[in-house]
C-alpha cells in the first residue's frame, strides 16, 4: 500500500464473487447474451426493467389497503378489477398477469401461496420475501395452514375459515386485511404505515 | 369479459368437476395434490394462453378457459388438522378437468 493512501478503509470483507455459476445462471447468461447479440433486446431496456422491478415495493399494496379502508367504491372497484384500480393509484403492471385482492372479514382469512414457484404480485409488492419461495413455505402451507400461521405468530380461532390461495398462472394475489379497531381517526397516511408485506400476504393479522 | 361464441366455456359456476389423473412431463400448471380430486367451480376467470403449450413454443397464441375452483382441506389431505370450513382456491385450466353427473353443492 502506499503511503500517500491517506483515507481510511473499514474493514468489512472483501465482496467476492467466487462462486461457480450454477446451470440456472449459465442458462440465463447465454439467453441473454443471444436475444443481445440478435438484436431483439438491448442492454438498456434491460437495465430499464431491472430499474422497474426494483421501484417496486410493499409500500404501494399498502396505498392500495388504506384507499380501500377510506373510499367504499374504491374498495368495489379494488376488488372487481385489481389491475385497473392499481392503475387508479398510479401503479401501473408491467406484465400480463391478472391483479386479485382477496378481501378478509371476521368469519374468513386469506393466505397466499404459490406451490408449484413463486407467483406474486410484483407490479404491487416487489419481490417476494425468500421464505415465499422456500420449498418449506410452499409445501405446508396448502397443508397445514394453521400450523404455518401460528410460526409466523399468527393463531386464528377455528372460527376463522381458513382459505388458502394457490397462485399457479395467471393470478396474482393480495391481501386486504380487515381495518384494525381505534383507527376510525386515522389519516390514509397513518393507515398506509399499519400494512406490512406480511400482513397482504396472509401470514399476519393486524391487531385490533 | 370478452365472450367468444365459438369457443364457450364448458364449466358453469357451481359445477363440479372432477381434476384430471395425468402425469405428463413438462411445465404443468396443476399440483399434484389437485390431481383425481372433485372441485366446485366457483369462477370462470377467463381465457388465456396456455402456458402448457407456450412453454415449448407451441400454440402460443391459442387461448384456453381458466377457472377459479375450491376444494375443502378434509378432501385434500387425509388428517387434516384445521377446521373443517377450512379451503384451498386455485386457478386450473379446462383441459384439465372432466364433468361430474353430480351438480352444485358437493
Amino acid at each position: 500500500m502506499s503511503n500517500d493512501h491517506t483515507h481510511t478503509h473499514s474493514d468489512h470483507a472483501p465482496i467476492l464473487h467466487d462462486e461457480v455459476p450454477c446451470y440456472y445462471e449459465i442458462l440465463e447468461i447465454s439467453i441473454r447474451e443471444l436475444l443481445v447479440e440478435k438484436g431483439l433486446i438491448g442492454p438498456e431496456e434491460i437495465r430499464e426493467q431491472i430499474e422497474v422491478l426494483d421501484s417496486r415495493s410493499p409500500a404501494l399494496g399498502a396505498k392500495l389497503v388504506a384507499r380501500a379502508w377510506v373510499d367504499p367504491e374504491f374498495r368495489k372497484r379494488l376488488l372487481d378489477n385489481g389491475v385497473d384500480a392499481a392503475l387508479e393509484m398510479g401503479i401501473t403492471s408491467y406484465d400480463d398477469t391478472d391483479f386479485t385482492v382477496l378481501e378478509n372479514t371476521d368469519k374468513v382469512h386469506h393466505m397466499i401461496v404459490c406451490t408449484l414457484c413463486s407467483c406474486y404480485p410484483r407490479p404491487i409488492l416487489g419481490l417476494p420475501p425468500d421464505w415465499y419461495k422456500s420449498k418449506e413455505y410452499r409445501s405446508r402451507a396448502v397443508r397445514e395452514p394453521r400450523a404455518v400461521l401460528a410460526e409466523f405468530g399468527t393463531i386464528l380461532p377455528d372460527e376463522i375459515k381458513i382459505v388458502v390461495n394457490d397462485s399457479t398462472a395467471n393470478q396474482r394475489y393480495m391481501v386486504l386485511p380487515l381495518r384494525p379497531k381505534g383507527t376510525e381517526h386515522f389519516t390514509e397516511e397513518q393507515l398506509e404505515a399499519l400494512v406490512t408485506r406480511d400482513v397482504m400476504i396472509g401470514v399476519k393479522v393486524l391487531h385490533n | 369479459m370478452q365472450i367468444v361464441h365459438h369457443n364457450p366455456a364448458r364449466f358453469q359456476v357451481g359445477n363440479m368437476a372432477s381434476v384430471a389423473v395425468r402425469y405428463p412431463i413438462g411445465h404443468y400448471r396443476v399440483p399434484m395434490y389437485l390431481r383425481g380430486k372433485q372441485v366446485e367451480i366457483i369462477r370462470i376467470l377467463g381465457r388465456y394462453i396456455n402456458p402448457e403449450e407456450e412453454a415449448f413454443g407451441r400454440n402460443a397464441g391459442s387461448k384456453i378457459w381458466s377457472y377459479l375452483i375450491t376444494i375443502p382441506q378434509m378432501k385434500l389431505w387425509p388428517n387434516y388438522m384445521g377446521d373443517e370450513n377450512d379451503r384451498l382456491e386455485i386457478e386450473i385450466f379446462e383441459p384439465w378437468l372432466e364433468h361430474l353427473k353430480i351438480s352444485n353443492n358437493e
